[in-house]
C-alpha cells in the first residue's frame, strides 16, 4: 500500500500498536505511522463492526479512530505520533477503559 | 486551562485564504490570531511546505511548482507577527463570538472582536458499494500523506473526475510510485457541455492549456487511463483487494490493494452553518456554501468568510479573497478609513475575478455523475459513520419520511461523530422530490454545536461559553 519514500526516511522513533513495536518518523501522525507500517486497518466502527481504516486523512471522517493507553479515542490523522505512545485498535466495546 | 486570550482578529483556518488575511490584518497594524488544524501553516494545498522545501527536495519537485510556489506565502505569514496557534481545533463560534478550542492545552474559550472563517474544502464524499472498507481512501487523502510523512501510494488504482485526480497520478508517477490504473468517470459528455463556458475562460488559457497538458502526460507515461468509467465499486473482506466498473467495453475488475476515489470539492462550512451564518445552495458546484459579499462578510456581523469554505474558488482565488477580507477587517476595526480600504481592494478584486473566470468551464468539465450524487446500488453505506445503507433510506422514502431531520430520527444517519459530513448531501438528494437533479435545493441537517465532536469532559471544562442548544450529536464518550 504505502511505501515511505527514502528521502523522508528520518530519524525513527518507536511507538507501539495493539502490542506490537513500529517506528515512525518524528513529525508522522499516528494514522501516516501506521499506514507506513502497513497497517490499513485500524479498528471497528461502532455501529455495525465493520472494519475500518482512514478514509479522508483531514480530520472530517472519523474512520481513523484509535484508542490511546488511557482509554481515550483518538483521530489517528489529527493525532502525532510520539515516543514511546501506545495504541490499541478502536474497539466500541473496550472505548473508554484504560489499557 | 480557560485563558482566554483577547484579540481583535481571529482567523480560523492556515491555508492560502487565511495566511493571506492573516498577514495583511498584522501588517495594517491589528492584533491577530491564526488558528489551524494543522501542525504547521500552508492548508490543504501546501501542506507541510516548509519542512518538505527545506529538507525533501526530491518530493517539493515531485509536488510541482505550483505547491512550491506556496513557500512565499508562509514565509510572509511568519514574518508578519500575527499569532499563531497550530494544532488547534476550532469547535464552536458561540452566540456572542467566542470561541471553543481544543489544541494541545485541552480546550479553552477565546475572544475576538471579529472572525474570519478560512477553513477551506473537503472532498466531495463518494459513496460506492464498499467504500468503508481499509484501503479505500480519497485522493486527497493519499496526496496528504505524501506531503506530510513522504508515503508514496504504492500501485493504487483512482478512480473519479478533477484536477485533482490527475495532479496526484503524476506526482505519484514522478515520486516513482505510478497508479495500476487511472478510472476517469468523464466522458465525452462531459466535454460538450463544458463547451459553452469555454468563451469567458478564454483569459485563463494557461490553467486550460496546464489541465489538457497534464491528461496528455498521464496518458504517454504507460499508466492505463480509462475514460467514461461508471458503477465503480469496491470488494474485499477485512480490507479492499479489488475494483469492479463499467466502461464502454463492458464489466471490468481489477485487483487493488489500495482504491483512491475523488470527485471534486465542497466547502467545509460546518462551523459557519452550526454558528448560524445564512446559507444557500450553489446548483454549479452541487453543494451549499456561506452567503457573503464581496468582502467576504457574512449574515453574522462579527463573521467574514474567505477562501474554499465559501464556495470553491482554488489557491489562487482563496489568498485574494483573504487579503480583501482582511482589508476590510482593518477598517471596521478602525486601523483604516473607508477610501484606503476602497483604493486598495481594487488590485486584489481584479484578481480575484481573473483566477476565478475559468471556474464555470471547470464545474461544467468536471461536474459529479449523478451515480455519484445519488447512489443506486441498495447494499451502498450512505451514512458511513451510523452504516445506514441506501436500502433502508429508500424505505423511510417509501414510508413518506420528508427530509433529512426526520431520517436522522428513524434510521440514525447523520448521527455519528462525523456529523453528516459525509452523508448529509446524498441525504438531501435521496429525500428530495423527483426529478432529483433538476435544479432544486435539497434539504440538509440541522446543524448544531459542536462543529467538530468534543468529550463531555472538554465541554464541562469550559467556563464561559453558552451550553450548545437542542439535541447534540457527535460527542464522543470521552
Ligand atoms: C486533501 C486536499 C488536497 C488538495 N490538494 C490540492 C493541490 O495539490 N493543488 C491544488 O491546487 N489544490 C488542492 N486542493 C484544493 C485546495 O484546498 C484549495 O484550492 C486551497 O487550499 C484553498 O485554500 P483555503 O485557504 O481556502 O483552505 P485550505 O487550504 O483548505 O485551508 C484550511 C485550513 O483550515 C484548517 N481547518 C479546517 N477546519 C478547522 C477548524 N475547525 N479549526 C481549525 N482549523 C481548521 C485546515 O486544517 C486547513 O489547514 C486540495 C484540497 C484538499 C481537500
Amino acid at each position: 500500500m504505502f511505501k515511505r519514500l527514502p528521502e523522508a526516511d528520518e530519524a525513527t522513533i518507536e511507538f507501539h500498536f495493539d502490542g506490537q513495536a513500529y517506528r515512525a518518523v518524528a513529525g508522522d501522525s499516528l494514522a501516516a505511522a501506521l499506514l507506513a507500517n502497513g497497517i490499513g486497518q485500524f479498528g471497528r466502527n461502532a455501529a455495525d463492526n465493520s472494519p475500518r481504516g482512514p478514509h479522508c486523512m483531514i480530520g472530517n471522517c472519523f474512520d481513523c479512530l484509535v484508542l490511546l493507553a488511557d482509554g481515550r479515542t483518538a483521530q489517528a490523522c489529527l493525532t502525532p505520533v510520539a515516543a514511546g505512545m501506545r495504541v490499541r485498535p478502536y474497539d466500541p466495546a473496550t472505548a473508554g477503559s484504560p489499557e | 486551562m480557560n485563558a482566554t486570550v483577547d484579540v481583535e482578529l481571529a482567523v480560523i483556518g492556515g491555508g492560502p485564504a487565511g495566511l493571506a488575511a492573516a498577514t495583511l490584518a498584522a501588517e495594517g497594524g491589528a492584533s491577530v490570531l491564526l488558528l489551524d488544524e494543522q501542525a504547521s501553516p500552508g492548508g490543504q494545498i501546501y501542506r507541510n511546505i516548509e519542512a518538505v522545501c527545506d529538507r525533501r527536495p526530491a518530493i517539493a519537485a515531485a509536488l510541482g511548482d505550483d505547491y512550491r510556489g506556496g513557500l512565499e506565502l508562509v514565509r510572509a505569514f511568519r514574518r508578519s507577527g500575527a499569532g499563531y496557534r497550530p494544532r488547534a481545533s476550532v469547535w464552536e463560534i458561540a452566540g456572542d463570538g467566542a470561541l471553543a478550542v481544543v489544541g494541545d492545552g485541552g480546550a479553552e474559550v477565546l475572544r475576538a472582536r471579529r472572525l474570519l472563517v478560512a477553513t477551506g474544502a473537503a472532498e466531495r464524499p463518494v459513496p460506492v458499494p464498499g467504500w468503508t472498507l481499509p484501503g479505500v481512501m480519497t485522493v486527497g487523502a493519499a496526496q496528504t500523506l505524501l506531503k506530510a510523512s513522504g508515503l508514496a501510494a504504492g500501485e493504487a488504482v483512482i478512480a473519479g473526475c478533477g484536477p485533482l485526480v490527475l495532479l496526484f497520478a503524476l506526482q505519484s508517477i514522478a515520486v516513482g510510485a505510478p497508479p495500476r490504473a487511472v478510472l476517469l468517470s468523464e466522458g465525452f459528455g462531459d466535454y460538450l457541455r463544458a463547451l459553452p463556458h469555454l468563451p469567458r475562460a478564454v483569459g485563463s488559457l494557461d490553467l486550460l492549456a496546464k489541465g489538457w497538458g497534464w491528461l496528455r502526460q498521464l496518458k504517454s507515461s504507460g499508466v492505463e487511463v480509462v475514460t467514461g468509467v461508471s458503477a465503480v465499486a469496491a470488494r474485499g473482506g477485512s480490507a479492499v483487494d479489488g475494483v469492479g466498473f463499467i466502461t464502454g467495453g463492458g464489466r471490468r475488475d481489477i485487483d487493488a490493494g489500495l482504491l483512491l476515489l475523488h470527485q471534486g470539492l465542497v466547502p467545509n462550512g460546518h462551523l459557519l452553518r452550526a454558528a448560524g451564518c445564512a446559507q444557500e445552495w450553489d446548483p454549479a458546484q452541487a453543494c451549499w456554501r456561506t452567503r457573503r459579499n464581496s468582502w467576504g462578510a457574512t449574515s453574522r456581523n462579527d463573521i467574514a468568510v474567505a477562501g474554499d469554505c465559501a464556495g470553491i474558488g482554488g489557491a489562487l482565488a482563496a489568498a485574494e479573497a483573504g487579503r480583501l477580507s482582511a482589508l476590510d477587517a482593518l477598517y471596521r476595526l478602525g486601523h483604516i478609513g473607508r477610501a484606503a480600504r476602497n483604493g486598495r481592494a481594487l488590485p486584489m478584486a481584479a484578481a480575484l475575478r481573473r483566477h476565478l473566470r475559468p471556474r464555470p468551464l471547470l464545474e461544467a468539465l468536471y461536474r459529479p455523475p449523478a451515480e455519484v450524487l445519488r447512489p443506486t446500488a441498495p447494499d451502498t453505506v450512505v451514512c458511513r459513520c451510523e452504516g445506514v445503507r441506501l436500502a433502508a433510506l429508500t424505505e423511510l422514502r417509501g414510508l413518506g419520511v420528508p427530509g433529512p431531520n426526520q431520517a436522522k430520527a428513524f434510521s440514525r444517519c447523520g448521527m455519528g461523530p462525523c456529523q453528516g459530513r459525509l452523508c448529509e448531501a446524498t441525504v438531501g438528494r435521496l429525500l428530495s422530490d423527483e426529478p432529483p437533479l433538476a435544479g432544486r435545493t435539497p434539504q440538509t441537517y440541522t446543524i448544531r454545536p459542536p462543529a467538530r465532536p468534543v468529550t463531555v469532559g472538554q465541554v464541562a471544562a469550559l467556563d464561559g461559553l453558552a451550553e450548545p442548544a437542542g439535541e447534540v450529536s457527535g460527542m464522543l464518550d470521552r
